[in-house]
Formats: structure tokens, sequence, C-alpha cells
């Protein structure tokens, strides 16, 4: 039976087992919505502004590892989009786009809603594709898919001419498809396996530096037995977080500039750093000429441009986490070899006189309300098993320090483009694959502002979101940024004429609390977890001049933090 | 790579937005319509170099991609170069072409052009062979390379 391209996109989204569609419509994609309506096994999420609908295509994606999906319509739909994308292309996150197109006899001609978005996504998806016949359809979502989700995963766009949707073909969605341009290596090489595990086992220092791959890969069962099998110490990158148990006492924290001193100092000193799903990023090596001075190093990746990119490698690997930490635990059984004991107990004694310095202590007397006191009460409260998103700031930097991610999956924040705004949305997403989890949305008072208007979505779907804004009238991290670095001038960081956040909660139609004495903090979050199903706003009034620690400055090396 | 529409401009995108230099670029569709065949000459460190192999290798039109000068290779440009031709200048411009192995293939009173195809070295040498005041006008082509042998890309 021949269908219209719009009944062939929605028949081709079950095929790829879509649940969610997050958009909002618009004069070009309205055959989408006609074929959308008459049907109710995709469910579409009417967010408030696009950026939105990506977020939160974005945060499903973080939370359960499949592809989301958003729907946006030509012109400013696409142009609002584009933030989503490049958030979700910095991560490496599999997300499907559809933006609506002018018809294909009118692309060109500056027509009403025309803009090029084809050309704009270009820099900043994995692929994307401008459908023009109707016949090709099913197959290019196909490809779409597959794209998204394998090798590194990322954002593809397919761009939909309106007349591509009304017009008719044969459907039959392809079972499989093959792309001779595009084959990602799965398989490490097993010669360069070998050497790396001969490298780790010669190591009197060793430290894996573990990254966003192996939640992407999920390669976290992997890992922890390696590990764990070994004795060796674990640091995440902020995208890492989950990836290993952060209760687990080999366990240093994240590293980099925010990281723990332990981390940072056990990376510095170390003789074999494992580098597995994690791509060596500027916030996290500091100055290059100062990293890891006396190490050799391994890298495991799937993406063969992350390797010897900012740092020279000695043994490159490039796979997929799962497949590599798999082959690296069968090698170690059958050497039967083990580690150097002696060298690993001298190392841990190290290590751990660098915990000793309790670098995350903070003034726990105070009468203002502490930031970082807030996320350890959230996480006492939600006994640690809470789907916790943020935005970009010093919250964020505090969530990821005070929240200990035991699982994978957990931790969803913007890193690599660090985009304002995508908390609350991304909770939306992470709410709706996980109807009866805990979502709490760690945010400042200046991020939420940023896409505020969710709140509206939140009602509309009845989506039991925590909001934990650390209020500190600041954009805090900027002023922080001038306090050490521009002696104070405090140019436009100060949040000034803010909403009475609970007043604005209510009048969506949610509950707001505000929190401004310590002493209510444990109480007011316990009270809040109660209303299971309601969104609650909790405005926490902090210390409006607390900093991040530690903080590596720029052109400093990771042993030359600054401290409390 | 796949001959469609938007390769190229994902070639070029690429070397702008990572800031690598590109000396020239060639592109036309092959033995095979479904592909097209481009040549590009760029410069860099060999970090520099392994990461535009990568980058280039990561586009999902690229379809097979070898860095020509790591091995034996022969490049051909083509380059058509309209100069002054009058009084002696005459018979130096086409001995000069016949050096080269140049021809001319347009003549007016008081002008030749004259076509050459060879290695970019060569062309660039022929023209600093002539004073640049006789120069009316240059096109060049861009370089486009094919490895020596019976090695192809296929191989
Ligand atoms: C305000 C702010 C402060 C920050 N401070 C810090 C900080 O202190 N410390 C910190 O760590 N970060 C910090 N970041 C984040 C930082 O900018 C980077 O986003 C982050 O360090 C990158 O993490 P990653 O190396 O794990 O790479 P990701 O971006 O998660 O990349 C994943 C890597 O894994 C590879 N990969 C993907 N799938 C697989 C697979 N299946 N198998 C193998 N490999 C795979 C990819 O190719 C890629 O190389 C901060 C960000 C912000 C906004
Ligand atoms: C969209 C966007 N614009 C600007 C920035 C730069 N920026 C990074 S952190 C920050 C301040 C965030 O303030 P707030 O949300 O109040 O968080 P705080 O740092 O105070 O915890 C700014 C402006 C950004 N990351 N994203
Ligand atoms: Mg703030």
């Amino acid at each position: 039976m021949e269908l219209t391209g719009a009944e062939i996109l929605v028949r081709s989204l079950k095929e790829e087992g879509v649940t969610h569609l997050f958009g909002y419509p618009g004069g070009a994609v309205l055959p989408i919505y006609d074929a959308l309506y008459q049907q109710e096994d995709l469910k579409h999420i009417l967010v408030r502004h696009e950026q939105a609908a990506t977020h939160a295509a974005d945060g499903y994606a973080r939370s359960t590892g499949k592809a989301g999906v958003a729907l946006v319509t030509s012109g400013p739909g696409a142009t609002n989009a584009v933030t989503g994308i490049a958030t979700a292309f910095m991560d490496s996150i599999p997300m499907i786009v559809i933006t609506g197109q002018v018809p294909t006899n009118m692309i060109g001609n500056d027509a009403f809603q025309e803009v090029d978005s084809i050309g704009i996504t270009r820099p900043c998806v994995k692929h994307n594709f401008l459908v023009k016949d109707v016949a090709d359809l099913a197959k290019t979502i196909k490809k779409a898919f597959y794209i998204a989700t394998t090798g590194r995963p990322g954002p593809v766009v397919i761009d939909l001419p309106k007349d591509v949707t009304v017009n008719k073909a044969e459907f039959n969605y392809p079972k499989e498809v093959s792309l001779r341009s595009y084959n990602p290596v799965v398989e490490g090489h097993i010669g360069q396996i070998k050497r790396a595990v001969t490298m780790m086992l010669s190591a009197k220092r060793p430290i894996f530096y573990t990254g966003g791959g192996v939640v992407l890969g999920r390669g976290a069962a992997e890992l922890t037995a390696l590990a764990q099998q070994l004795n060796y110490p674990v640091t995440n990158t902020l995208m890492g977080l989950g990836a290993y148990p952060a209760t687990d006492k080999q366990f240093l924290g994240m590293l980099g500039m925010h990281g723990t001193y332990e981390a940072n100092m056990t990376m510095h000193h170390c003789d074999v750093l494992i580098a597995i799903g994690a791509r060596f990023d500027d916030r996290v090596t500091g100055n290059i000429e100062k990293f890891c001075p006396h190490a050799k190093i391994i890298h495991v990746d799937i993406d063969p441009s992350s390797i010897s990119k900012n740092v020279k490698v000695d043994v490159p690997i490039v796979g997929s986490v799962t497949n590599v930490l798999q082959e690296m635990l069968a090698i170690l059984k059958e050497g039967n070899k083990k580690p150097d004991e002696q060298a690993l107990s001298e190392w841990w004694q190290q290590i751990t006189e660098w915990r000793g310095v309790n670098c995350l202590k903070y003034d726990t007397e105070s009468d203002k309300v502490k930031p970082q006191q807030v996320v350890e009460a959230l996480y006492r409260e939600t006994n640690g098993d809470a789907y916790v998103t943020s935005d970009v700031g010093q919250h964020q930097m505090w969530a990821a320090q005070y929240y200990k991610f035991d699982k994978p999956y957990r931790w969803i924040n913007s890193g690599g483009l660090g985009t304002m705004g995508f908390g609350l949305p991304a909770a939306m997403g992470v709410q709706f694959a996980h109807p009866d989890a805990t979502v709490a949305c760690v945010t400042g008072e200046g991020s939420i502002q940023m896409c505020i208007q969710e709140l509206s979505t939140c009602l509309q779907y009845g989506l039991p979101i925590k909001i934990i804004a650390l209020n500190n009238r600041y954009l805090g991290m900027v002023r922080q940024w001038q306090e050490f670095f521009y002696d104070g001038r405090y140019a436009m960081s100060y949040m000034d004429a803010l909403p009475d956040f609970v007043k604005l909660a209510e009048s969506y139609g949610h509950v707001g609390m505000r929190i401004d004495n310590p002493a209510d903090v444990d109480g007011a979050m316990e009270e809040a977890m109660k209303l299971k199903d309601r969104l609650v706003f909790m405005d926490f009034v902090t210390d409006q001049e607390e900093n991040v620690y530690p903080m590596i400055p720029a052109g400093a090396g990771l042993n030359e933090m600054i401290l409390v | 790579m796949e001959n469609e529409a938007g390769a190229l401009s994902r070639v070029a995108g690429l070397f702008s937005a990572r800031g690598y230099n590109i000396e020239s670029l060639t592109v036309a569709p092959t033995e095979d319509p479904s592909l097209s065949r481009m040549t590009v000459v760029t410069s860099g460190s060999e970090e520099i170099i392994e990461q535009i192999t990568k980058q280039l290798n990561k586009l999902i039109d690229v379809v097979k991609l070898v860095n020509l000068s790591e091995d034996k290779h022969i490049e051909r440009e083509m380059a058509l170069i309209k100069v002054k031709a009058v009084g002696e200048a005459r018979e130096e411009y086409k001995r000069l072409a016949d050096i080269f192995n140049g021809r001319i293939i347009d003549v007016t009173e008081a002008s030749y052009t004259i076509e050459l195809t060879d290695s970019g070295e060569k062309i660039v040498e022929f023209i600093a062979a002539i004073k640049a005041d006789q120069i009316i006008e240059i096109v060049r082509s861009g370089v486009s390379g094919i490895a020596r042998g019976e090695k192809s890309l296929h191989s």
C-alpha cells in the first residue's frame, strides 16, 4: 500500500522503537502533525520552545542509551533547535532531529520560513540528510538511526520538505542497512590490547582515567570488574560519573579543573595512565605541557580522531569499551598475571595521604545555606539513586562533586558545550523515560531562567520533577572567575530583578518552597520528596560568594590546584 | 566519496571549521558515477596531517582516503596563462612554452594563451619565468593526484 511521507515517517519511527517524540508544530510540518493525530502509539510531547524539544530528547537518550527524537518546523523551529543539537554533538549523544523544510520546488527562493537547515547544522551533527524524494524516506530514517546510535554516537538531522511528507510511496522499512563509507571499528586490535595489558601490569603507579565513552558504550560493568581485579585507582571525567561506583573505595572522584585533590595528584604522579572512553579535554588536562609528566599512556576509544589529538599516547586502541575491556579481562585470566603488589601498596599509601587533605570540606557551621550541604541532603534523601540533571555553572560542579553516582545514566549534564538551560528540559526527557523514578534538576537562578517556560510543559504532562535551585543571586561561575582573575570586578554577573520563584512555580500550577536557613534544608528536602506526583521548585537561598574548590587555574598543571 | 550534493561542502566546512589549510582542491565524478574523487593539497605538521586524515575519514560521505604523499605518486595540474605577446616576446614565449612542454592554444596580435599541464611545482617555475608585468591572467585547476604503478584507491 502507498503511504504519504508523513505516514511513512510515523511508521518508521515506530519500527525503530521510538515511544516519545518531543516537538513543536508549524506550517512546514503540518502534514506530519496530521499523521501523528491519527495514531496513538507514538506519544508527542508539546514543549514550549524548540530548544527544549532537543534537550528533552537528549535527556531521554542520556538516561536510556536509546536515541531521543525531536520534531521541529522549518526556519525558526530549526534555528531554535540548533543549541540542543550542538549540545548533543559535543557530548556524543544519539539523537534524531526532524526539521520541516519548505517544499522542494521552493528551496533556495527565500521562501517563507526557509533556512538552510542542512548548512546551519552541518558542523554540529554527526550527519544530516535532506530527503528530496519520498521513495528515499524510509531508507534514510533507517540510516539516520544507524549512524546516530553506532560508533561514536551523535545527533543526526533529517530535513523534510513539506511536499515529501505529502507525496506517496510504497512503505517497506528496511531490515538492515549498510553504508560503504561508514563501518565503525568495534573490536580492538588484539596485539595492541596485549601490549596494553603488559604495560598495565608493569605499572607501579597506575590509574584508570575513564569518561563518557564508558557510559555511552555500556562498559561500566566491565570497567568495574577490571579495576577491582587489579585494585587500581579510578577517576572519572564529568561525563563519566557513574561509570564506576562513586562509593567504592578505589574511586578518587572527578578529575580536572574542579576535580578532587587526590584524583589530580594521582594523575600527575602516575607512571601508567589507562584512558578509556575519555577525550583529554582541556578542562581535564590543564596545561598540556605539564600533563602527566611521568606517564606511559594507553588510550581506548572508538573514534580514532580522539586518540593522540591533544596528548600523544603510547598504546592507542581503537575499539568499543566493552569489547576491549572484555578482551583485557580475558587476557588477564589466561595469563594469570598479577600486578606488582608491593608497589601498589605504596601507591595506595600515597593516595590515602592525598585523600587526607579532604579537599571537599566546607563550612558546616555557617548560618547561611551552603550549596554543598543542599546537594548532600539531596543525595541522602534520594538514597543516591535519583536521576540528576543539571544546568551549567557552580551548581553543576557541586552536584558532580557531592552527589555520589554509583550507576551510569544517572548523571545528566552538558559538559562539552556547557549549555545553560539544559537542565529542566533534559529532566523532562528523563522523567518520560523513567516515569516512576525520582528526577532532580540541580540548577542556578541564572540557568533556570533560560528554559523556565518548560514549567508549563511539566504541568501539562504531570512531570513530578524536583527542581533544586541553588540561588546565589549571581552568575556564580562567572563571578568566581571575576573574583579570582579580574580583581573582583563583577561585570554583569549579578542577577538583579529576580522573580519570586515560589510564586512563579505556583502560577505555573506547581509547588514552590523557599529555604534560607541551613537548619531547614533536610526537612524541606524530605517534604519535597514526599510530594511524589508534584513538581516542586525548591529555591535555596545560598551563600552568595561560595566558590567551587579545588580549582586549577588556566595554564597550571594538575598538581597546581587552588584549595579552599 | 559519495557523489552527493553536500559532500563537497562537508569537506570544505571541515577544513575551515578546524582551521586546516587548503592549498587546492579538485573534485569530479569517477568511472563509477555514484562516486566522485577529490584531491586535496594541504599542509601541516605530522600531528595535524594525522588529525586531518582522521577527521576526513569520519565524514560519512568519505568512502576511502589515501595520503598520496606517503608513497610514489603523480600530481598533475593544468594552468591557462594569458600573456602579453608583442614583438620579441612572441618568439620568447613560444620557446619558453616549448621548453616546458606547454601549448599555445589561443593567439591574438597582442597575446598568447598557453596551456601547461604538469606538477604544481613546474607550473610555479613556468610562471616565475615570465615577467610579472607581462601576465594578463592565470587560471589554475588545482592538483589531481594518482598513485604510481598498479596501486589504486580500490586496492
Ligand atoms: C562549567 C564546566 C566545568 C567543567 N569542569 C570539568 C572538570 O573539572 N572535569 C571534567 O572532567 N570535566 C569538566 N567539564 C566537562 C568538560 O568540558 C568535558 O565535557 C569533559 O571533560 C569530557 O569528558 P570525556 O573526556 O569523558 O569525553 P566525552 O565528551 O564524554 O567523550 C566520550 C569519548 O568516548 C568515546 N566513546 C564513545 N563511545 C565509545 C565506545 N562505545 N567505546 C569507546 N569509546 C567511546 C568518544 O569517541 C569520545 O572520545 C566541565 C564542563 C563545564 C561546563
Ligand atoms: C547559554 C550560555 N550562556 C552563557 C554561558 C556562560 N556561563 C557559564 S556558567 C554561567 C553562570 C551560570 O549562573 P547560574 O545558573 O546562576 O549558576 P551558578 O554558577 O550561579 O551556580 C554563565 C553565564 C553558558 N554556559 N551558557
Ligand atoms: Mg547563580
